[in-house]
């Protein structure tokens, strides 16, 4: 009886652990702002293919390199290029990474739609945001309190604008901190003197988007890099993706999977066909 | 024989059931701010401005958060006791059966609504009121959540302060009227002082529960860091900071463990305040001569 026991038990092991080792996992690790497409990608993807296993991991754009360079992971996610210091520690560990533009990220300032300013530079932004600046009359507007509207800095956009727009410099600490895209445009809407920003996909009828440096934020502005607040988004391999994590990547550069990047405020790379 | 001892040690387990977990939450909030407190200078844990966790190097201060928590709890204040008092004197001297059938249910409904739902309304409807009334530059402010939170609390404080009123013995008052006291007065020098030890104790457990709200101000006291100076300045109080924050720190690191000593900060804060609740509620019961 016990031997029974035994051998179907060590039977029923056998059986898991060769049902596990089936489905190869892809490991993608990385930058928070490329997180929720990846995750969004590979949940589709695993849908329609059971057999693949994707898991994707946060912690940063460094991190996910470091990770990749350690051959920890299989992609990394980053929101920025790779160091050239990151080069160097890949050749040494025998890592040649290659890169995919999977998506691209633009930031949109927002402003209520009776506020006269239609356009304003980068330097005006960062001092409007960074609190130097402090009625709108000082940009030539109405006598009104600027009241800033951040993201809180929990978000991948918070770390996207604080990247592009306020140049080390710090948010001002009068900065309404608001938890999702739409809060912002809420609040943004609802009051004259207040200014945001959001991820370009977000921009709504009921606010403004102003030109920044005389460039208007559009799909085509972002694709040819006129306008300022936009950056590309990458993963990158250890030389060219094979297997499952190809397969990916194939996905994510689809059609299907650059839909996926614009419902979720990120604007879709042209795909090559 | 056994089943009875069995049936006994089910029902001591459940009993200590709520004081286990009362320790073992301490425990995972002193376990969890264990790298705060040792990587963070305390003293600018708790008597820094700057909470800046996403910045090099970061700040780590909560004292602004605390003055927003102490400020909203008292202009909350302002809102639920007067409003609270009133509908527990009303309801103990002046309400008929019938309007208090009607009444009790009322306020037991409100006392049973979400606090999101509460929070919804802030920033829906009262933000923008309160912006276009007073010309604010923005509707989310330590006033909006305040006037939701005070709305929230009063059937806490009616209710308890009614049980108290309630229970003061009909011979108090029937001492007072042969000495020849108007209702007015037996109300004021008899009743309420004598019900005094159960009304602090609602005014203390409201505040708690103000202090320790989350939604409500998340939702609507705009969220600012800096110290608010008005009641028309957005705020942000230690609970929205946990959770606005905790979802995306990441697992392990200093920023995730400064958030849990907030937790800890505030488990103690509200447990010196329902400690105080009890002391109260028991220091006045016995000089009335009816300890329980």
């Amino acid at each position: 009886m016990k031997k029974k026991v035994l051998v179907s038990l060590i039977a029923a092991t056998a059986i898991f652990t060769t049902a596990i080792q089936s489905f190869a996992t892809v490991i993608a690790e990385g930058s928070t702002t490329v997180l929720p497409f990846a995750q969004k990608a590979a949940e589709s993807l695993m849908d329609s293919n059971p057999k693949i296993d994707i898991s994707i991991r946060g912690g940063g754009s460094g991190v996910g390199i470091n990770s990749l360079i350690s051959k920890r992971c299989d992609i990394a996610m980053a929101s920025r290029s790779i160091k050239e210091s990151e080069k160097s520690d890949a050749k040494k560990n025998k890592v040649s990474p290659v890169v995919y533009v999977i998506a691209m990220d633009a930031i949109s300032i927002i402003v209520h739609p009776k506020n006269k300013i239609d356009a304003l530079t980068k330097e005006q932004i960062r001092d409007i945001f960074s609190g130097k600046i402090t009625n709108w009359k000082e940009l030539g507007g109405a006598d009104k309190k600027i009241v800033i509207v951040s993201r809180d800095g929990a978000s991948g956009t918070f770390e996207t604008f604080n990247e592009l727009a306020l140049n080390g410099q710090k948010l001002s600490k009068n900065a309404l901190m608001q938890t999702s895209n739409q809060a912002v445009s809420q609040i943004i809407s609802s009051s004259e003197g207040a200014i945001g920003y959001v991820g370009l996909g977000y921009v709504s009828g009921r606010v403004k988007a102003v030109k920044v440096n005389n460039i208007a934020p559009s799909p085509e502005t972002v694709l040819n890099k006129t306008y300022p607040f936009s950056r590309e988004l990458y993963f990158y391999t250890d030389g060219a993706a094979k297997n499952e994590a190809k397969e990916y990547i194939d996905f994510v550069l689809s059609a299907a999977g650059q839909k996926i990047a614009a419902s979720l405020g990120f604007v879709p790379v042209i795909v090559k066909k | 024989m056994n089943k009875e001892k069995a049936i006994k040690a089910l029902l001591t387990g459940a009993a200590f059931a709520g004081f286990i977990f009362l320790i073992g939450i301490f425990i995972t909030l002193f376990a969890g701010s264990w790298t705060a407190i040792k990587n963070i200078n305390q003293m600018h844990f708790i008597f820094g401005l700057e909470w800046m966790p996403y910045y090099e190097p970061p700040e780590y201060g909560i004292l602004s958060m605390f003055i927003s928590s102490a400020l909203i709890g008292f202009c909350s204040s302002l809102i639920c006791i007067p409003l609270g008092l009133g509908t527990a004197i009303y309801m103990y001297e002046i309400a008929g059966r019938k309007q208090k059938k009607f009444l009790k249910p009322a306020l037991e409904i409100l006392a049973g609504i979400p606090s999101i739902i509460f929070g919804f309304f802030a920033m829906a409807v009262l933000g923008p009121f309160l912006q276009n009334l007073f010309d604010l530059p923005s509707g989310l402010c330590i006033l909006t959540a305040s006037i939701a939170l005070g709305i929230m609390t009063v059937p806490l404080i009616s209710s308890i302060s009614e049980d108290a009123l309630s229970v003061v013995p009909i011979s108090f008052k029937e001492a007072s009227f042969a000495l020849g006291a108007n209702r007015c007065q037996t109300l004021i020098r008899v009743v309420i002082p004598a019900a005094a030890s159960g009304i602090i104790t609602s005014i203390i457990l409201a505040f708690g529960r103000i202090v320790g709200e989350t939604m409500i101000v998340l939702m609507a006291s705009g969220g600012a860091i800096a110290v608010p100076n008005s009641p028309f300045a957005p705020a942000r109080p230690l609970t929205s900071t946990i959770a606005a924050e905790m979802g995306e720190a990441a697992y392990g690191s200093l920023h995730f463990s400064a958030l849990f000593e907030i937790g800890l900060f505030l488990f103690a804060l509200t447990f010196i305040l329902n400690f105080a609740a009890e002391k109260v509620g028991k220091k006045y019961r016995l000089k009335l001569g009816q300890g329980r």
